[in-house]
């Protein structure tokens, strides 16, 4: 196959990867400081290299072809093997685009740190997040509310996130927001995010944990300051709350869970999460519903364990 | 243009700077392709030495391993989930009495080597049974140590630095005790066949084994017993 | 008496499963039905089972490679097809208990059991020859080697039919992988599977490093070495460097599991982010043992059939001595996002960069070998071509991630999926498949089928770029990995192109089994005469095709580099005039009885079996003893016989330049 048609068969895939798309491409269109940080971050290091990649990719289709076997023309030298001037150069252009990404990599890393606090002059809303097999449990201590699979807050207010897990490492991430964190056992990670628009953005684990994990998925709404207040007003009329007994009701194993509202919270909960002093002690026991079952509205919840209508299956592995 | 490592110089040949290392090489270069040029004239191998670097290198991979294992100590013995803790659990002057079997038998090791080194079959298996009782010493004394932990309520399931205890600690005394049984295994060997260039071999890499695991210890008499109770 | 072992761990119920064991039932049935009606029990058993030549082990390797192939394609091929089928109110076709296993035995089997043995058979094959060697330093241990492997792979597969595979993930992470959230067999399988192959593999590493250092034949200075050579040296110094803290990180769960204890439990003090450490300590120079053995393969090829020695050559040795040593300062950037702190991860971030310098200089150097040659576009070098193309895309996907806030936002997500295949398919796989026919003539004395061989090439590059470019986008798109459903519509049409990407791979597949067959049925024709098909310039090519038990009937000296080049050169007689008796090792069983009775233990072990677990590893100590004991393990070759070996072999003249 000649060259032209084969850089076609190479670039098809993509073109048509890119128009069946459409416009969903969350990391890529940020919503916020720091994942525009991050794409800014991607897009300039992939340019640096593209400096060197393209002629390099280049190069190699045009010796090898300018050097085949049947091209009697082109000059042939089968005993030199060595040229301290190339060796230089070819040493040099990556050592230089190396040194480029090192100081962005330093660089970002400090700014871009999860534990930082953003820079803003506006008290952050803090957020504790839980990782449960297979939901999310977020708990607001100071306006002493908690949800399930849904998370809200003001719209160019930084959100102060602490995160752990009550089960198996997961990982917190809202891909349109920015940067993922672990939430492991018996520890507190931090992550600092700030949402620059209203919307609605989609969250998830990113770190597999089990056979629920793809249900494990959440809303989080960016919502304008009055807009917030009135969901707050909707989470503190629910009729549920979250005391030992509820939470662990709520931590037994189940699967896309509906959103749910607790308008009270005791207040030490996710300290006694984290300090492991409200461990399960038998092994999974799965409830699942279907897949979407995960409600738009949210439901005037019950803390019960959703599904219960069928039988919980038992898995001995 | 000749290519090869002389030039011609006015009618003699010269070697070319820079050859003076390959002369021998060169010289021979001037006669015709021949056979014992182009081919080994005998094969030697040395089996011996290759066997040894092999065992060298196999080491330097349990180092490794046990390297691991002192990472994981260190990382986690700070985790005693309000357990016991090194401070009261180690009794250091039982564990200094181990150590000492456990250096005076690689001595008595090298004393077996140098027996070989002797041809002396009856030495070599007198220093090799000498070293054997101080290693089964020390193994006997770590069980000891090992049951009246458990039996004061400090097993290895009870804490992470007791899991990471026990198993550095226990890795390092089932080497020893895969070192006994490699012992036992060769002074039958020197009985049967005497000292054959296998054997010897094979008592010079134990040998390895032994001292190797002496420094170990020392390690982690080191890091586990003499830096947890201070 | 049987521990947790009962009727029921075979999964009646479960169609897709039942099917393969099916399958697999039948082709082990086909198989040994074949040897008996063909009478060849005796043959395979002294012939090969026992065999401690490194060709036929090298052999062996690379067929188990191949099988395994198979097997963990099969696995792509479910995820692909239920990631198209599931998403909104599809829920596909594999439920998420029998998804998780499959993706779990995709990776643990492609880079346990079909990339380190396709790696490890091509070394076995070639390095000794190269090196103007008999035979590796200890035989027997490498037959050893080989069928612990071989005992890993076979458990994995067990684990279909009795019992079940992690759900974990190929890496097995805790707490997951505890007894408390992994309840059942499935981890333990995937230990035992790991552990008894890791051994194996470790001693490769110490064999292959002994083999080097002390077997070259006269006058092959380090310096003189082949670029394969080299880039073996240093994968077996990184074996034994990274397997034994594999065998910790495993032993340490396995305690956890077994005796309750608390290395990486949530409870009473574990800590799971030590395995994380301890787990890519291993796992960051893992893929180096994959890759750099690829580059050699693709180093031998390119100067090869450029007609000139390979570009830089002390500047390749040094680049792969770096990338060596810098394999272990980078393991961090797999957990960026576990919260280090900034300066931890800006280090490991840099250095992750730094190892892209040498990289980068070998992709120059391989440039500027074809650069006033002559290259002949046979199948080899068309995968070299695709290699060099496709792994710098694949690194430049991997130097992106390796800045910290810019992996914040792809870590396991689809867009680092494809980036390890993108290395590991264009870099490991390429270079498996180059490599195989390269040295296939050498190997078995006659040439793969050129034509179908190009084709699969093209069906395997076209392919692997319809399947992963897609991947790329969905990760940009948010995707993360492992999933076995999602709801985003318009993440669905990405993942039919990977699928079709897929099916474009199993055509390439389907092409080189086609290509096996027909090769074989057609090897008369193809028979590799003189023992150098391409115009080889090192001295695996002066051997006969296939060589002699022996290998050489007498060392060559070796005056330079490029050893064979530079005889053909000095146009040496390879028809040597005195030929001497040749001191060779005896076949023995013993190493694959020592694997039998070690695989026993390991399936024992899973289910809980003490008695036979004991039983198992009892006897194959008593196996190595009795190997021990044994005096009769070598025998000589005489010379006459040498010398009717080599005229029948026809050793002619070397193909001139």
């Amino acid at each position: 196959m000649n060259r032209p048609a084969r850089c076609i068969v190479r670039l098809l895939p993509l073109s048509a990867a890119l128009l069946l798309s459409g416009c969903q491409w969350a990391v890529l269109d940020p919503k916020g400081p720091i994942g525009l940080q991050e794409r800014s971050i991607i897009i300039t290091a992939t340019v640096l290299m593209l400096l060197v990649v393209v002629p390099v990719i280049a190069l190699i289709l045009i010796f090898a072809w300018r050097y085949r076997a049947s091209n009697e023309q082109a000059d042939y030298r089968p005993n030199w093997s060595h040229s301290n001037r190339i060796e230089a150069v070819v040493w040099l252009i990556p050592c230089v685009i190396v040194a480029a990404l090192g100081v962005i990599a330093w660089r970002s890393s400090h700014a871009l740190d999860p534990y930082r606090p953003l820079d803003s002059n506006v008290k952050p809303i803090r957020i504790d997040a839980v990782a449960l097999d297979w939901k999310w449990l977020f708990i607001y201590p100071d306006q002493k509310v908690a949800t399930v699979n849904q998370v809200a807050f003001p719209a160019n207010v930084p959100v102060e996130l602490h995160i752990t897990s009550a089960t198996v490492m997961n990982a917190f991430f809202i891909p349109q927001l920015g940067s993922q964190i672990y939430a492991m056992a018996g520890m507190q990670t931090q992550l600092h995010l700030l949402a620059s628009a209203p919307g609605t953005y989609q969250g998830l684990s990113s770190n597999y944990s089990g056979d629920g994990f793809s249900g494990m998925t959440f809303k989080a709404l960016a919502l304008p300051q009055q807009g917030f207040e009135a969901w707050l007003a909707k989470v503190k009329a629910a009729p549920q709350t979250l005391g030992p007994a509820a939470y662990r009701q709520l931590a037994k194993a189940s699967e896309n869970n509906p959103v749910a509202y607790y308008s009270q919270v005791q207040p030490s909960l996710f300290a006694d999460i984290v300090a492991g002093r409200l461990q399960q002690s038998a092994g999974r026991m799965v409830a699942r519903t279907a897949p979407h079952a995960q409600a738009a509205t949210p439901m005037p919840a019950t803390g019960a364990m959703p599904g219960m209508a069928g039988m919980p299956a038992t898995r001995s592995n | 243009m000749s290519t090869g490592p002389t030039i011609a110089h006015g009618g003699a040949l010269a070697l070319k700077p820079g050859y003076a290392d390959n002369a021998a090489d060169a010289l021979r270069d001037l006669r015709p392709s021949s056979d014992a040029v182009d081919f080994e004239l005998e094969h030697h191998h040395d089996a011996a030495s290759t066997a040894q670097l092999g065992f060298w290198i196999y080491l330097m991979s349990d180092c490794l391993l046990f390297a691991g294992l002192f990472a994981t100590y260190s990382v986690l013995h700070v985790r005693t989930a309000g357990g016991p803790a090194p401070r009261g659990l180690f009794d250091l002057p039982y564990v200094l009495a181990e150590t000492v079997f456990l250096l005076v038998s690689s001595f008595t090791c090298g004393l077996a080597t140098l027996a070989m080194g002797r041809r002396s079959r009856s030495a070599t298996l007198g220093w090799l049974a000498v070293t054997f009782m101080l290693g089964l010493t020390f193994v006997g004394m770590e069980v000891h140590e090992f049951a009246h932990m458990v039996a004061d309520g400090a097993d290895p399931d009870r804490s992470a630095f007791l899991s990471s205890f026990f198993t550095l600690v226990a890795t390092h005394g089932l080497h020893v005790t895969c070192g006994l049984i490699w012992m036992g295994i060769m002074m039958v060997l020197v009985v049967k066949k005497g000292f054959t260039p296998a054997t010897e071999s094979r008592l010079a890499c134990l040998s390895l084994f032994w001292h190797f695991l002496d420094i170990i210890w020392v390690g982690v008499f080191s890091l586990v017993y003499l830096f947890g109770v201070t | 008496m049987l521990g947790k072992l009962t009727l029921s761990a075979i999964p009646y119920q479960n169609p897709i499963v039942m099917g393969a064991v099916v399958f697999m039932a039948l082709a082990a049935i086909a198989v040994l039905g074949t040897i008996t009606v063909l009478g060849k029990w005796k043959y395979l058993w002294t012939e090969w089972l026992t065999s401690v030549d490194h060709k036929k082990i090298g052999a062996m390797y690379v067929i188990l490679a191949g099988i395994m192939l198979l097997r963990g394609f099969a696995d792509a091929v479910m995820m692909r097809a239920q990631q198209a089928l599931a998403y909104g109110p599809h829920t596909g076709y594999l439920p998420p208990e029998h998804f998780d296993q499959v993706f779990s035995a995709h990776g643990t089997i492609m880079i346990f059991f079909m990339a380190m043995p396709f790696m490890i058979g091509l070394m076995n094959c070639v390095l000794p020859l190269q090196i103007g060697a008999r035979d590796v330093a200890f035989p027997f241990l490498n037959s050893l080697s080989l069928w612990l492997t071989v005992v890993g792979a076979m458990l994995v597969n067990i684990s279909l039919a009795i019992g079940n595979f992690a759900r974990t993930g190929w890496l097995a992470y805790p707490p997951l992988s505890e007894l408390h959230f992994s309840p059942g067999v499935g981890v333990d399988y995937y230990i035992w599977a790991l552990q008894i192959s890791g051994i194996g593999t470790t001693l490769t590493g110490v064999n292959f490093i002994a083999t080097i250092l002390k077997m070259r034949a006269p006058g092959m200075t380090l310096m003189r070495m082949p670029v394969f050579t080299w880039t073996a040296l240093c994968t077996n110094i990184l074996i034994v460097a990274a397997f034994p803290v594999l065998t910790v990180s495993l032993a340490l769960l396995t305690l956890d599991r077994y005796l309750g204890m608390h290395f990486f439990t949530n409870s009473l003090g574990g800590d799971p982010m030590m395995y994380i450490n301890l787990i890519w300590i291993w796992g960051h120079p893992e893929v180096y043992i994959l890759i750099l053995p690829a580059f050699g393969i693709f180093s031998e090829i390119i100067a090869t059939f450029s007609g000139k020695p390979l570009f830089g050559y002390t500047s390749m040795v040094f680049a792969t001595m770096a990338i060596a040593l810098l394999s272990f300062l980078v393991w961090l950037h797999h957990f960026f996002t576990m919260g280090s702190g900034a300066d931890v991860n800006a280090f490991f971030g840099i250095t992750t960069m730094v190892i892209a310098v040498p990289t980068g200089v070998k992709i120059f150097n391989w440039l500027f070998t074809m650069y006033r040659g002559r290259v002949r576009f046979d199948s080899p070098v068309l995968w070299t071509i695709g290699f060099m193309i496709t792994f710098v895309i694949g690194g430049m996907s991997g130097v992106l991630m390796a800045v910290p806030p810019a992996d914040f936002v792809l870590h396991n997500s689809l867009f680092l999926v494809a980036h390890f295949h993108n290395v590991i398919i264009g870099g490991v796989v390429f270079g498996a498949m180059a490599g195989l026919t390269y040295w296939f003539p050498k190997v078995f004395g006659f040439r793969l089928n050129e034509t179908l061989g190009k084709a699969a090439f093209w069906c395997w590059l076209v392919g692997f770029y319809v399947a992963f470019m897609p991947l790329y986008v969905l990760g940009l798109m948010g995707a993360t990995r492992r999933m076995d459903h999602y709801d985003n519509p318009a993440w669905q049409p990405l993942f039919v192109v990977a699928a079709i990407g897929a099916a474009i791979i199993f055509c390439g597949i389907m092409l080189q089994l086609a290509q096996v067959v027909v090769s074989l049925a057609q090897r008369e024709h193809a028979r590799d005469l003189t023992g150098d098909p391409w115009g080889g310039r090192t001295l695996e090519w002066a051997t006969a095709s296939p060589p002699p038990a022996y290998n050489f009937a007498r060392i060559p000296v070796v005056r330079g580099r490029d050893a064979f080049w530079d005889m053909k050169q000095r146009g040496v007689d390879m028809k040597a005039a005195i030929y001497r008796p040749i001191h060779m090792p005896r076949n023995t069983g013993t190493g694959f009885v020592m694997a039998v009775f070690i695989g026993l233990a390991g399936f024992a072990m899973i289910w809980h079996i003490w008695w036979l677990a004991i039983g198992g590893v009892a006897a194959a100590m008593v196996a190595l003893i009795r190997h021990a004991f044994d005096d009769d393990r070598d025998y000589y070759v005489e010379a006459e016989e040498v010398r009717r070996t080599e005229i029948l072999r026809g050793r002619t003249q070397l193909r001139s330049v």
